[in-house]
């Protein structure tokens, strides 16, 4: 009998407990914001979608290998010696045209394994989150900075100096 | 009555009848639900430091609008294994359940459908149709979470009317009328007269009569809150274990009738507690319209106190709902039948014996 | 005599609102009463274990956080921490500190989407949007830490990959105290209401004996009453440092090892975590985060296993190194894989509804149970 009515008597008691801090909640503020209204700042270290700095880059295809997903896909051909592709911000000289550069951002986990190994920091994360698309395909994004005509030409050109070059062999050296 | 006015008016009783059979609908229980659908959206975010809908319209205001319309766009399923007769029939029949209960519900004065004596029988009996509506929907649905809803539903429904009409009786025991009007009526005044404070005699009984007046209150709050299949009893559609109990299949319209019925059962059901224990459509503190002298404000204000006496309770209805988890089917049969009905027998008869002297 | 009915096969999921993701229960019913639970995995399977043997050591890190996606700061500390053993290389005093502060607090956090989940699947949904948010202010110390809010890869082989934010410790302080009274408003609203206690306690009852016969490990096995717990008994990094209590369950509402309990166990826990963050926070000593990782991750020929408690049980890392820069082999003791099997041995005899209330005490994730 006793149990019976402490049953009565918690369950209403409990229940009135609940309904307090209910009430409570209804008049404070509520903590979620309206979104593409207003957004939270961002914090410093935020990782999201990738930027390649391609005045930096060297090509050194570090990045790629650090990928767990292999999202990242790196072209690179090697420059004549005559031409001077100039220098990184931190001294490193470029010797590869890079003809491809794409990251495929459907694929990539943001784990940010491809920053650090860069040694000239040209690849990083940057606090751009809306980024989605109807087609997957529009999601790889293409960095590198020359136009489709002269990535041919200088794959060709390569090519044609490698041709001299084995010209240049297999001709008899004068004497 | 409102009848008699139009009839007046028209002419025609078939005319006046149907505009009677409207009215409520029209001029009450579809905008009320427009409001409540929002009011419970509101009441459920804030109290989970949300916002709640906030993009169509000054915060939110004419959300359920826009859900009423993508409701009408959708199309209508219907499974190639239900059985269409009843699945088309069961929705409809739900409304008409509780939107029946209607008819005898005083709002005011002069707005009342029709005035019977037997209102609060009526209702009760009218209302059982739901439960048809109910166990039809889950079995035609040939869906077994839907079946498990539904029986689950039927069978807490029928279980949770004993309480509710002990209780029912034991007010009219004490006044000896079943009329709402009457009821309503008995209470005028100021608001020591309503029921829950012991009825209009002022004398030692009414004293006696307040703490078991407040738990027979009690009671029959907890059990029309289980009879319009609310939390902490709304296992007929625990979303978390029968996905949405009895009206899983339904889509479109049909599943707008099964809402609007659910939202103008919890509306009737904080009627009839107004009516019973909380002065039904009489002001608390008198009227403006009479210290005025402009007697046609007075059943305006009648409505406006009836509207919001059954908005309040149907507030605490949600308030509840985002506050409790809900019990176990043997557990809700356990709370009537172990609880609730053992209390409301031994308060009926304390009040008959008070009501003796 | 007795009336024999016919037995009713119920699917509960794959896609079902609280079989928590994509788990899929085959439920042999008598009217609403429990004959058979057959769970059926293996929607979320990724191949995690194979994709280990094609990439390097530190590539495995984001494929770990990906198993209990919940807690990827202990998925990434145990397999950091065999990883280390097999290289031989011992981690700054500091590293380990914030090691055991981010596992901490991702441990909270853990159990609160357990403890709310849980109210939700009760049918109490405001206690579960409370926890989200406090919730959230966890996630945004990960935030400000690492950059990510949920698949950290922030644990490194031999140091972390960022050190703190300077602010991390003051908005952690902060936290500690605001989460206080919120965890009380909790328990307010959800631990001690009668109704729920009424559908947890004596719900579920698993006995300690079953529950070692089954390697159940985790809260669910602290609250079957044994005092059970790898950073004390296994003891790792600098847990031996701190000072705090292994909670288990006491049968307060019903009986030892029942649903409620194995919710209290979680309850009390958070508060022990925030013990250790706060002694963790306070001592936490100089040093560099970065300076003992090492240029080339190479580990000699050889296998280890490594165990952390993670926050639903012993997570286990068997790695095999062939000596090369990708293990041979990782094999992953997941302990929600282990934990669902319980589910028949709890069920049998319940009602539908309580498949739900012990599948929640039981606190899966699937992401780790099929990997």
């Amino acid at each position: 009998m006793k149990a019976y009515f402490n049953n009565i008597f918690t369950a209403l008691l409990t229940i009135l407990t609940g309904m307090k801090v209910t009430l409570r909640h209804l008049f404070t503020p509520s903590i979620t914001i309206q979104y593409p209204d207003v957004k939270i700042p961002l914090p410093e270290r935020e990782r999201n979608r990738l930027y390649v700095n391609m005045d930096e880059c060297i090509g050194c295809d570090q990045c790629s290998r650090a990928c767990p997903v292999n999202c990242i896909e790196i072209e690179t051909v090697k420059s004549l010696p005559g031409e001077d592709l100039g220098k990184t911000s931190n001294g490193k000289k470029k010797a590869l045209w890079v003809t491809k550069f794409t990251i495929d951002f459907a694929k990539c986990c943001y784990c940010q394994l491809c920053v650090f190994p860069c040694p000239t920091e040209c690849i990083y994360m940057t606090d751009v989150y809306e980024f989605s698309e109807y087609n997957r395909n529009n999601l790889i994004y293409d960095f590198a900075t020359l136009t489709p005509e002269e990535r041919i030409e200088k794959k060709e050109n390569y090519q044609k100096f490698l041709e001299q070059k084995e010209q240049q062999k297999s001709q008899p050296q004068k004497p | 009555m409102i009848y008699e006015f139009f009839y007046n008016l028209t002419g025609n009783s078939i005319l006046s009848g149907s505009i009677v059979a409207l009215l409520p609908l029209f001029a009450f229980l579809l905008p009320f639900v427009l409001f409540a659908i929002l009011l419970e959206r509101k009441v459920a975010g804030h109290m989970q430091d949300r916002l709640g809908p906030m993009r169509v319209g000054y915060h939110g205001i004419l959300q359920t609008i826009s859900d009423i319309i993508k409701l009408i766009q959708k199309e209508d399923i219907i499974a190639r294994d239900n059985d269409k007769l009843f699945f088309n029939i069961a929705p409809v029949l739900t409304f008409t359940g509780s939107y029946a209960a209607f008819a005898v519900i005083p709002f005011s004065s002069i707005f009342l459908g029709v005035k019977i004596d037997l209102g609060i029988f009526y209702i009760i009996a009218v209302t059982g149709l739901v439960v048809a509506g109910i166990l039809m929907a889950g079995w035609a649905s040939n869906n077994k979470y839907s079946l498990l809803g539904a029986m689950r539903s039927v069978a807490q429904i029928i279980s949770y009317e004993i309480p509710t009409i002990l209780v029912v009786l034991t007010i009219v025991m004490l006044t000896g009328t079943m009329s709402l009007i009457e009821l309503s009526e008995n209470q005028i005044g100021y608001f020591w007269n309503w029921y829950i404070l012991g009825g209009p005699e002022m004398s030692l009984q009414k004293l006696f009569l307040i703490p078991f007046m407040l738990i027979s209150f009690i009671i029959i709050y907890i059990s029309t809150l289980a009879e319009v299949n609310r939390t902490p009893f709304d296992i007929p559609e625990a979303e978390s274990e029968l996905v949405s109990g009895y009206h899983t299949e339904y889509s479109g319209m049909k599943f707008a009738m099964f809402f609007l019925a659910e939202y103008a059962n919890k509306f009737a059901v904080s009627a009839i507690i107004v009516v019973l224990f909380f002065g039904g459509y009489q002001s608390p503190f008198g009227y403006l319209g009479n210290s005025l002298g402009m007697t046609w404000l007075v059943p305006i204000e009648q409505f406006f106190w009836f509207i919001s006496k059954g908005i309040f309770f149907v507030f605490i209805q949600m308030w509840l709902r985002w506050t409790l988890p809900r019990l176990r089917v043997d557990q809700l049969m356990a709370v009537s039948w172990k609880y609730l009905i053992p209390i409301a027998f031994v308060n009926l008869l304390i009040i008959g014996v008070i009501s003796l002297f | 005599m007795s009336i024999r009915t016919e037995e009713m096969v119920l699917n509960m999921g794959p896609q079902h609102p609280s079989t928590h993701g994509v788990l899929r229960l085959e439920l042999t019913l008598d009217g609403e009463i429990i004959i058979k639970v057959v769970p059926h995995i293996g929607y979320l399977h990724r191949c995690f274990e194979k994709h280990c043997e094609v990439i390097t050591y530190p590539q495995v890190i984001p494929y770990t956080d990906r198993m209990d996606y919940l807690a990827a700061m202990g998925n990434e500390f145990g397999y950091v921490i065999g990883v280390e053993k097999l290289l031989g290389i011992q981690v700054p005093e500091r590293v380990e500190y914030i090691r055991v502060i981010m596992a901490e607090l991702q441990r909270i956090a853990s159990h609160l989407i357990a403890i709310g989940t849980y109210g939700a699947d009760i049918g109490a949904v405001t206690p579960f949007l409370y926890c989200f948010r406090d919730r959230e202010k966890i996630l945004s110390l990960f935030e400000i830490t690492c950059g990510a809010r949920l698949l950290y890869n922030y644990i490194w082989i031999g140091g972390l990959s960022h050190d703190l934010h300077p602010d991390f410790i003051r908005l952690t302080k902060e936290f500690i105290k605001e989460f206080k009274s919120n965890l009380r408003e909790l328990n307010n609203l959800l631990t001690y209401n009668r109704i729920f206690i009424d559908r947890t306690a004596n719900v579920g009852i698993l006995p300690l004996e079953t529950a070692i016969n089954f390697g159940i490990t985790g809260p669910m096995l602290r609250a079957s009453g044994l005092k059970w717990d790898l950073r004390r008994d296994d003891t790792y990094s600098v847990y031996n440092k701190f000072d705090f209590d292994i909670p288990v369950g006491e049968g307060k509402m019903g009986t030892v090892g029942d649903s409620w309990d194995r919710y209290y166990v979680r309850v009390l826990e958070i508060e022990e975590s925030l013990k250790i963050i706060k002694q963790a926070i306070n001592s936490i000593p100089d040093g560099d985060v970065t300076s003992a990782i090492p240029k080339k991750i190479k580990p000699p020929v050889g296998h280890i296993y490594s165990r952390v408690e993670n926050p639903r049980g012993e997570l286990g890392y068997f790695i095999i190194s062939d000596g090369s820069t990708s293990p041979f082999r990782v094999k992953v003791r997941a302990p929600s894989f282990v934990n669902l099997q319980i589910m028949d041995e709890l069920c049998r005899g319940h009602l539908v509804a309580d498949v739900i209330a012990i599948l929640g005490s039981v606190d899966i994730v699937l992401g780790e149970v099929d990997r």
